[in-house]
């Protein structure tokens, strides 16, 4: 059985996890910068260790419909990893990449939709080759799912995740944003044996 | 006419004329138990099927046994009557289509069949469900006519 608890989570590991969303929101605005050829900036990010009931609210309403985009983490550790954005940013990014007006909010067709699924690609990349770099482990991921649906059944799926080792997930919220703000959520799952292998690459003790 | 709120890994139950609802659930189960006499319902939002299957279990609102058995415990507490409870559920999604075994992409399947076998096990009725698929539900329980509203994004409002 793994010793981790997430209930008892400390200090250090969340100035690490801060550190990875960190490097990781970096990489990625670069990244989103270049596709988009735009100046990209971000904010610093916040981490935030939230129940279940709060966790949905933290992003926005239950019932508003948010994009998100999953992927399953393997090679050295095993686990998943989700990225949020609020349906405002998505089309903002689509409409850039598509080299479409700001303004145009129609329902995504296909074309969009593979957009999405590689963006949330290239920043959910950036965050774990952060965490990859800092750990010196070899970390690499599925292919994206895409559901765009209410928040809180999408977050239904981290929640679980968490669900089955403590009572609160870990959110860690990026806000990139040149005129217009873009508002990301990002969450690292490690199943139980994974977080023992992060903690003790960090050099954190148990 | 109040509206009771039940958040994830949570339960509640209310009376007559009140409504009582869970927003969002993907994976998870909305169960909505009532007794159609005293019009006591009660609605619990589980995250797991299995509590015996987890050390950290200490949050039994969370897992579909024993959110059940705790619902059942508070309803009865409220005057409902043990031998007429009827039951209806919804969600189990599978929220996104992850290929291969992996836990999370059955857990929606998992917590519906959990939650009917425990059901069963207690011999409460299950009048009908609305499950699986792959898009989060809002759920409400109306225990003055035993109607359980479902509302999905870009979907018709179904009542079963």
């Amino acid at each position: 059985m793994a010793k981790f608890s997430l209930d008892q989570v400390n200090e250090m590991y969340f100035d690490v996890l801060k550190e990875i969303g960190n490097i990781g929101a970096g990489n990625a605005t670069t990244a989103i910068s270049n596709m988009l050829n735009l100046k990209v900036d971000m904010e610093v990010p916040k981490v935030a260790f939230l129940t279940f009931q709060e966790l949905p609210t933290a992003i926005s309403t239950e019932e508003e419909t948010v994009v998100g985009i999953y992927l399953e983490v393997e090679s050295d550790i095993g686990g998943s990893m989700m990225f949020l954005l609020k349906m405002k940013s998505a089309h903002y990014l689509v409409n850039h990449l598509m080299g479409r007006p700001d303004d145009y909010a129609e329902d995504f067709n296909e074309m969009d939709l593979s957009a999405i699924k590689e963006i949330g690609n290239i920043i959910s990349g950036s965050y774990l080759s952060a965490l990859s770099t800092m750990t010196n482990m070899t970390i690499t991921s599925s292919v994206p799912y895409l559901a765009i649906d209410m928040a809180g059944a999408i977050l239904s799926v981290p929640a679980i995740q968490f669900g089955q080792y403590g009572d609160k997930a870990l959110l860690i919220q990026t806000e990139f944003g040149d005129e217009v703000k873009i508002q990301g959520f990002f969450i690292l799952m490690p199943d139980v044996d994974s977080y023992d292998k992060i903690l003790t690459s960090l050099g954190i003790a148990l | 006419m109040a509206t009771i709120k039940v958040g994830m890994a949570d339960l509640n139950i209310c009376k007559g004329s009140d409504m009582i609802t869970t927003l969002g659930l993907g994976s998870c189960i909305g169960i909505a138990i009532y007794d159609p006499v005293t019009k006591v319902g009660g609605l619990a939002h589980i995250m797991l099927p299995d509590s015996t299957q987890m050390r950290n279990n200490s949050n039994i609102a969370k897992f579909a046994d024993t959110g059940i058995e705790e619902l059942v415990k508070r309803m009865i507490a409220a005057g409902a009557n043990r031998r007429r409870l009827v039951a209806k559920i919804a969600g189990g999604a599978k929220m996104f289509e992850v290929s291969g075994l992996s836990t999370i992409g059955n857990v929606g399947e998992r917590n519906a069949q959990a939650s009917k076998a425990k059901l069963k096990q207690m011999g409460i009725p299950l009048l009908a469900e609305d499950t699986g698929s792959n898009y989060g539900r809002t759920v409400e329980l109306y225990p003055s006519t035993g109607e359980f509203y479902i509302k999905a994004v870009g979907k018709i409002l179904k009542i079963i």
